[in-house]
């Protein structure tokens, strides 16, 4: 492993996350909720209580690049997977969230937080099954 | 619809947080889970920095029952590591780690207008829903 020092931006990283876990706690003191992104959304789809304040944190989500379009210029959002590999990794993504009961968002902030050992688990199978498939799609596919 | 506002201030502040962590950029992302490339450990640090803000606070909530709008705390309240859980979690990570989006960054993504985004968020609500029809053939689906 080499660390990609150029790349490493932990001011940021960190004050980013820091704003995730102000809002991750907002949810949770005003509305009582859990701040899982996947939850919410499948929430909607299957028509569960709480239609309102669910799609209003996802127009939430929505609006952040148009909100911080007002200051800044948007940083950059680079995409290298073709049509293919983002519908086979959204069809994924979509079904192992709600199968698994939650994200990075659920399981990893709120999960974690509240000291959850079922979330601690799920956090480190995804986070595996990302370094892995990372792994050998550039490292074992591409070579 | 009290609860409307919070969301919608939630789901802004969570997006902004992605921008600016470097979440919402599968590449940062990638470079985040290719720990035998040149590796770029940002992202540890957007979720230690999103737990030492959420911690306390959920630690202070899990005895309460109820929210400063008075609404029902629902924390989960399955404490079960289950194959569910293990799958769903490989599942989501083999699709994180074949994109570089999880579900938060993809929405802030899609709102940013990249149609890739939005194209993967759309896979992802498909992905969504056919668990929602697989789901009715399994056991009953928790919250």
């Amino acid at each position: 492993m080499t660390i990609d020092w150029t790349a490493f931006t932990p001011a940021t990283a960190l004050a980013g996350g820091a704003l995730i876990g102000l809002a991750s706690i907002l949810l949770l003191m005003f509305n009582g909720r859990i701040a899982g992104i996947s939850g919410v959304l499948g929430g909607l789809l299957e028509g569960n209580p709480g239609i309102g304040w669910r799609l209003a944190f996802v127009i939430g989500l929505l609006a952040a690049p148009l909100a911080w379009q007002l200051f800044f210029v948007l940083p950059p959002i680079e995409i290298e997977a073709g049509y293919p590999t983002l519908i086979a990794a959204g069809l994924l993504v979509g079904f192992g969230t709600r199968l698994g009961s939650g994200c990075t968002s659920g399981h990893g902030v709120c999960g974690l937080s509240r000291l959850s050992q079922r979330s601690l688990v799920a956090t480190l199978v995804f986070m595996a099954a990302g370094f892995v498939t990372v792994y050998v799609v550039r490292h074992l596919l591409a070579a | 619809m009290k609860t409307t506002f919070p969301a919608l201030l939630a789901g802004l502040i969570f997006g902004l947080g992605l921008l600016l962590s470097g979440m919402a950029n599968p590449e940062k992302v990638l470079g985040f889970l290719d720990i035998a490339g040149a590796w770029d450990p940002s992202l540890a640090l957007v979720m230690a920095g999103a737990i030492a803000v959420s911690l306390p606070a959920f630690q202070l909530f899990k005895g309460r029952s109820q929210s400063l709008l008075k609404q029902t705390i629902q924390l989960p309240t399955n404490n079960h590591i289950d194959r569910r859980l293990l799958i769903g979690g490989l599942m989501f990570g083999a699709g994180w780690g074949l994109a570089g989006f999880c579900p938060g960054p993809a929405i802030v993504a899609s709102g940013a207008g990249q149609e890739k985004a939005l194209i993967f968020t759309l896979a992802m609500l498909a992905g969504m829903g056919i668990f929602r029809l697989s789901a009715r053939k399994m056991v009953p689906a928790q919250g």
